[in-house]
């Protein structure tokens, strides 16, 4: 028995862009030309290496024990789905190997193979076929799966009738009845509604815990917080990054980001379907006005938004979001929350603005933030939105609590008025 | 169970690794896999007949309009000679394994591109998908043959001790189609002129082929020693094959049959060859 469930060795994977990727397919006309006209580019001196290869994936070597959860991390075109094909097989890789023990199931394989003129009897069969369950072992797990997807009434209705809603519930019931010994589970909850959400969650969970050893690959940094002890971060193919999740998320996170403590939206940056509205710059100030990327937890801050507005607008709110590096919400808030202001600015005037908001001090715990902009008419129109638009440090010093060196969990770590009332002295 | 889990999960272990130069044909993988083989055929059968109001009525309407033209235009019109047997029944046995082998190269050719997001998204043999795709004609060629059972008891012609060698030739015709198949479909991930050119190529091949009259007007015009140009089709062997199976029409040479024979193992074994050689690429650009 081996100790390790996948184990990954200089994983490499190019690919061939041939001219536009769209046309990545020839036809047989145009390779005979090619053929023909060979010498006479190369007498012309053009035989360039016409096609451009790129790494999808380059030198990428780790390896998963069995039964932990691994999550990896990366932005869009980082390579993770390369590596998840690499690694179910789909396509081979162009160098290195990766040792695989045991079965591997994904729920990106959610309704592969369904067929919309066959019923949902039909498609369970074949589904679970594709994923490669037994005859035997699909009609053990039969009822189950039925009974799960919550489809039962239709399930010999063809699936081309079904609703998205119920087409994705049986396809996953399948999917998460196939008992692989190792799940890979890709960006499954960026589809679906909430609920569906849920249940791969919890799916995945239930797995996690059964023992089996579970890759999972996503954008959502709480998901991957919730569900790995230890991530990956890939970035342009190559992993640079290993660490427990918190960290990993972290580095992450942090990499690319504005840290100025400001950002400045340059004319043309901003779209254009944002007018009237125009953005120009955030910022974050301390109390001394100072622009600043770090400020102290004992210390109150100042946020800053700068706007134009070229056409008066009804109903404009101006706001932020406060988030922390790993994506939790800690508050949304707009210039307009007070009824007074609200009142005041129910049709705001075209010119050019700042809107300031104060947070106190002893308000945020030590971490990293990141603030977002929205302005928007309520139920009417969303001028312009940016959830990431800067981040910015806090510092512990001075907060409460600092004489014990631990770190405090949550995103506020505010100065309360604690009172400590001795009812009853008892002699020593 | 945890015990026997564990084992299993050895028994499973994968080398994920680059694969240069020829690659066999892994037999044992492909085995492991026969119950999805057995699936999408069965996926494949279901959907041609879906939504349809005459359902598998089909398999038998298409071969008769076909003879029925086929009669007219080389028959009453040509006045082909049909080697002194009912010209229905003459047409239609060869109609029989002609069509397996037709639809079999049209959907063969098309599987790999319409089974895209099965390639792109997990692993499986990737051959599975045109197998599949020319077993699912078994069906309508058993329905069909149906009719033709009910044909030879009408004109009363009995099978002759030849009966024996049908499955040979059935199994003969399934060779040559998954072989084009295997061409085309690896083609048309690559070339999407497969598309077009494999409506033409049937329409040829059909020509070529002795279905509405007999091969040994083809043979004897050939210059002597020349034969076997016209034996180089395979379909040639297999329609001489299942007359004379069903039938009873002679075999115009023994010799020229194994040429027929032998360019059907050639085309499985050259396609077979290069779709190894092509799956690697399949997932990327499909």
């Amino acid at each position: 028995m081996s100790e390790y469930a996948i184990k990954v060795q200089e994983l490499g994977k190019q690919y061939r862009l041939g001219g536009k990727i769209e046309n990545r397919y020839r036809t047989l006309r145009e390779t005979i030309s090619g053929a023909f006209t060979w010498p006479l580019r190369m007498l012309k001196g053009e035989l360039r290496e016409h096609s451009e290869k790129i790494w999808a994936l380059q030198d990428v070597s780790f390896e998963v024990r069995e039964g932990k959860v691994l999550g990896v991390i990366g932005r869009n075109g980082a390579g993770k789905s390369t590596l998840l094909k690499i690694l179910s097989r789909v396509t081979d890789p162009t160098t290195g190997f990766a040792e695989i023990h045991g079965r591997v199931g994904s729920l990106l394989e959610v309704g592969t193979g369904f067929h919309p003129e066959l019923t949902g009897r039909e498609n369970i069969y074949l589904n679970g076929a594709v994923l490669g369950m037994k005859r035997r072992e699909i009609a053990e797990k039969f009822d189950e799966i039925v009974d799960f997807s919550g489809v039962s009434k239709f399930i010999d209705t063809p699936v081309k009738h079904y609703s998205s809603g119920m087409y994705l519930r049986l396809a996953f019931s399948v999917a998460a009845h196939l008992e692989p010994e190792i799940l890979v589970v890709d960006e499954v909850l960026a589809v679906g509604d909430a609920e569906f959400q849920r249940k791969c969650l919890g799916k995945m969970s239930d797995v996690a815990q059964a023992g089996r050893t579970v890759l999972f690959v996503s954008h959502n940094m709480s998901a991957i917080l919730r569900l790995t002890e230890e991530s990956i971060v890939l970035e342009r193919g190559k992993l640079v990054y290993r660490a427990p999740t918190r960290q990993a998320v972290d580095y992450y996170m942090a990499s690319g980001l504005s840290q100025s403590g400001e950002r400045v939206w340059k004319p043309g940056e901003t779209p254009a379907d944002a007018a009237p509205f125009r953005p120009v710059a955030m910022r974050v100030r301390d109390a001394q006005g100072k622009t600043v990327d770090a400020i102290q937890s004992r210390q109150p801050l100042e946020i800053e938004v700068e706007y134009e507005l070229a056409k008066p607008i009804k109903g404009l709110r101006v706001g932020v979001y406060l988030q922390t590096i790993r994506g939790e919400t800690v508050f949304t808030s707009f210039d307009t929350d007070e009824p007074v202001q609200y009142e005041k600015y129910a049709t705001r005037p075209a010119g050019y603005y700042f809107s300031r908001a104060k947070l106190p001090a002893h308000f945020l715990n030590e971490g990293q933030f990141v603030l977002g902009i929205n302005a928007s008419s309520f139920r009417v129109r969303r001028y312009f939105q940016e959830e990431r638009a800067l981040a910015f440090t806090v510092d512990a010093m001075g907060a409460p609590g600092m004489q014990w060196p631990e770190p405090r969990q949550g995103p506020v770590r505010p100065m309360l008025e604690w009172e400590i009332e001795q009812v009853e002295a008892v002699k020593a | 169970m945890s015990e026997l889990k564990a084992t299993a999960a050895d028994a499973n272990k994968v080398l994920i690794k680059p694969q240069r130069g020829l690659v066999g044909l892994d037999l044992r993988e492909l085995f492991r896999f026969r119950e999805l083989i057995f699936f999408l055929t069965w996926r494949d059968i279901l959907v041609r007949y879906k939504q349809t109001l005459l359902g598998g009525t089909w398999a038998i309407i298409q071969p008769v309009l076909q003879m029925l033209i086929l009669n007219v235009l080389f028959g009453d019109i040509a006045g082909l000679t049909s080697g002194g047997i009912p010209r229905p029944l003459f047409t239609y046995s060869a109609l029989l394994p002609w069509n397996l082998f037709a639809t079999a190269i049209g959907e063969a050719g098309r599987s790999l591109v319409t089974n895209r997001n099965m390639i792109t998204r997990i692993y499986f043999p990737r051959i599975v998908i045109p197998l599949s795709s020319v077993l699912s004609g078994v069906v309508d060629f058993a329905i069909a043959f149906l009719l033709l059972a009910i044909m030879m008891v009408y004109y009363g012609v009995m099978p002759t001790s030849g009966i024996w060698g049908l499955p040979l030739y059935l199994l003969l015709s399934l060779i040559t189609a998954l072989g084009v198949g295997l061409w085309l479909s690896a083609l048309n991930v690559h070339y999407r002129d497969v598309r077009h050119i494999v409506p033409f190529l049937t329409q040829f091949w059909m020509l070529g082929t002795p279905i509405a009259y007999e091969a040994n007007k083809i043979f004897e015009r050939l210059p002597q020693g020349f034969e076997w140009l016209y034996a180089l089709n395979p379909m040639v062997g297999v329609i001489e094959g299942f007359r004379n199976a069903l039938v009873g029409t002679p075999i115009y040479s023994t010799g020229l049959l194994w040429v027929s024979i032998i360019t059907s193992m050639v085309l499985l074994i050259t396609g077979l060859i290069y779709f190894r050689r092509m799956e690697r690429t399949f997932a990327d650009v499909v």
